[in-house]
């Protein structure tokens, strides 16, 4: 295929994808608005008035990028493993197998997706968010490449687990287990300065805590972590994951017989 | 020029199953080709392997002139593949599905919709475009498939028991449309388990069995060969050379025994007595297993089991 012909197949999948998910809003744009929205009224407003300042700002300053964050990761990761798994269940991945589309066109377009999605709900978030508190934009650049880098790298994550699922069981253990858990104590709620030094230490095992950090010195100009140093790491996990996910797609694990 | 050309091509699933045991086929441009056997024969798994769902375990799969191997993007956009099994997302919508196959292709949403347009009027589903796939019958559904596999005009259609599961009448028109295409230049191969389809609409015939092809010539030898029946006559005495008999090919097996070919229409006692105006005596005869015969006694018997009410 020309790289013309590549680009149009990437299009194709990436405008089949954002048709899927607003087709579909109910299931995916509207429970994360709601979600965040009872998120800033109790946290932000309610409690949050109690707890007063939070890394020199109100609470609920601090955690509208961690929120934000979390909306992100869950929908981009949520989009391409119910989306791919899906396509594969009923068997219309074959559309896709049959046709002259490389495995980097085809993972490119459900990744395209994913951060559509990911960016979609994280912009829907935002817009809630600005009803509760006023927002500045502190590094404008740093907030987008994190956020893209963050989403791309999740979306690639549910990629992998739809390779492997075979169940629909399968494409919630992750979420359920792994995911929540890492995003709940990523540092969305608290800064990781108020832990006790050995959990502190447990902390910064977890890759969240770098992307939160990371993308709330974007808006608020603080972070608990080294912007530059978690930038790359989410970078260097980005590209590992691509790897994986092309090979898996190119041998056609759990996809070819 | 060969569309299609199967070289030693064998197949073993990973649970051990061999469904392919050395293949090898060519069908020509603008051939009519059928691919008849009873189910579990290898068909699907044939079609699998050209269309790039399956792979395979050995051989070589050339699609005009460009190798699975070596030029598998060239080879697979000459390919259009209705599979067997539903395989389309029945959320989408009928027009959706079929500009998005050609999307696939990197064919742009301009001429993509309007091949779509094409195929779908066609094949009788333009007032079906705005709804979704589930909504359609059985046979629209498979309809959906032959232009989904058209839209990117590809010049080898192929098509895996493309009227398993349809009545009589759709049955018809799909034949209908099929011999059209073909008369359009393009080469079409399908699969069925139906000898009556295979003879009304294809030029060459190959039969598979048990991953193995058991004949492959044009359907005019084919339907000759079911009409003959082999016989094997032990006789009294020697004799030096295959008697001559009016109307039955006769070969010598050895000096006292006789292959005789009798076709479905002519008495048997013809050849007796012919023999026996050549004092040639037989002690007895029985009927020679034909691989073939026995294949489609199995094969009508299955077709009973499965017709469908039309
Ligand atoms: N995915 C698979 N895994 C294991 N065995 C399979 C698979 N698909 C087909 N087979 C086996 O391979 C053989 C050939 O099947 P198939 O090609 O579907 O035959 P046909 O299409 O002629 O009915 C059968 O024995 C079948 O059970
Ligand atoms: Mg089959």
């Amino acid at each position: 295929m020309s790289l013309r012909e590549q680009w149009v197949a990437f299009l194709t999948i990436l405008v089949k994808e954002i048709r899927r998910f607003t087709r579909i809003w109910p299931q995916t744009l509207l429970p994360p608005a709601i979600t965040m929205t009872l998120y800033f009224v109790i946290f932000g407003n309610l409690i949050g008035s109690r707890i007063g300042d939070m890394g020199g700002f109100d609470y609920m300053q601090y955690i509208v990028p961690g929120l934000i964050m979390m909306s992100v990761i869950q929908n981009s990761y949520g989009n391409v493993v119910s989306s791919f798994f899906s396509t594969k269940f009923q068997h219309s991945i074959e559309e896709m197998l049959v046709s002259p589309m490389s495995p980097v066109v085809i993972l490119g377009g459900y990744i395209a997706g994913g951060i559509a999605r990911g960016l979609a709900v994280g912009a829907i978030v935002t817009v809630l968010a600005l009803f509760f508190t006023d927002l500045s934009l502190v590094h404008a650049g740093v907030t987008l490449l994190v956020v893209v880098l963050t989403a791309m790298l999740f979306s690639l994550a549910g990629f992998i687990n739809a390779v492997f699922a075979r169940n629909f069981d399968d494409i919630s253990i992750i979420p359920t287990f792994v995911l929540t858990p890492l995003t709940y104590l990523g540092g969305v709620f608290y800064s990781i300065e108020l832990l006790p030094e050995f959990w502190r230490g447990v902390t910064l095992l977890n890759p969240v805590v770098y992307m939160v950090n990371s993308f709330r010195y974007g808006i608020l100009g603080v972070s608990d972590v080294n912007v530059g140093l978690s930038l790359l790491a989410i970078f260097g996990f980005t590209v590992v994951l691509f790897l994986v996910a092309l090979g898996l797609l190119r041998r056609g694990t759990g996809i070819r017989h | 020029m060969t569309a299609l050309s199967i070289r030693h091509l064998t197949k073993t699933y990973k649970n051990g199953v061999q469904a392919l045991r050395d293949i090898s086929l060519d069908v020509h441009k603008g051939d009519f080709f059928a691919l008849l056997g009873p189910n579990g024969a290898g068909k699907s798994t044939t079609i699998g392997i050209v269309s790039s769902l399956v792979n395979k375990s050995g051989g070589e799969v050339t699609i005009f002139g460009h190798s699975l191997d070596s030029a598998r993007e060239l080879a697979k956009k000459k390919v259009g593949v209705v599979p067997q099994e539903f395989n389309f997302n029945q959320f989408e919508k009928v027009f959706d599905i079929v500009v998005t196959q050609a999307g696939f292709y990197g064919i742009p949403a301009g001429p993509a919709k309007v091949a779509a347009e094409k195929y779908l009027r066609r094949l009788g589903l333009w007032e079906k475009r705005d709804n979704q796939a589930r909504e359609l019958s059985g046979g629209m559904k498979r309809r959906l498939m032959i232009a989904r596999a058209l839209v990117h005009e590809p010049e080898l259609l192929i098509l895996d028991e493309p009227t398993a599961g349809v009545d009589i009448e759709l049955r018809r028109s799909m034949w209908e449309f099929l011999t059209e295409l073909n008369r359009q230049g393009k080469t079409i191969i399908l699969t069925t388990h139906y000898l009556e389809e295979a003879e009304s609409l294809c030029r060459h015939i190959a039969i598979i069995d048990h991953g193995t092809i058991v004949e492959n010539t044009d359907m005019k030898s084919l339907l000759e060969k079911l009409q003959v029946e082999t016989f094997i006559l032990d006789l009294a005495g020697a004799v030096s050379a295959a008697p001559v008999l009016n109307g039955f090919t006769v070969r010598l097996r050895d000096a006292r025994t006789l292959e005789v070919d009798v076709p479905k229409s002519e008495p048997l006692n013809d050849v007796f007595t012919q023999l026996a105006s050549q004092d040639i005596a037989v002690m007895s005869m029985r009927n020679k297993a034909n691989r073939l015969e026995e294949l489609f006694l199995r094969l009508v018997e299955r077709n009973l089991d499965s017709e469908v009410p039309a």
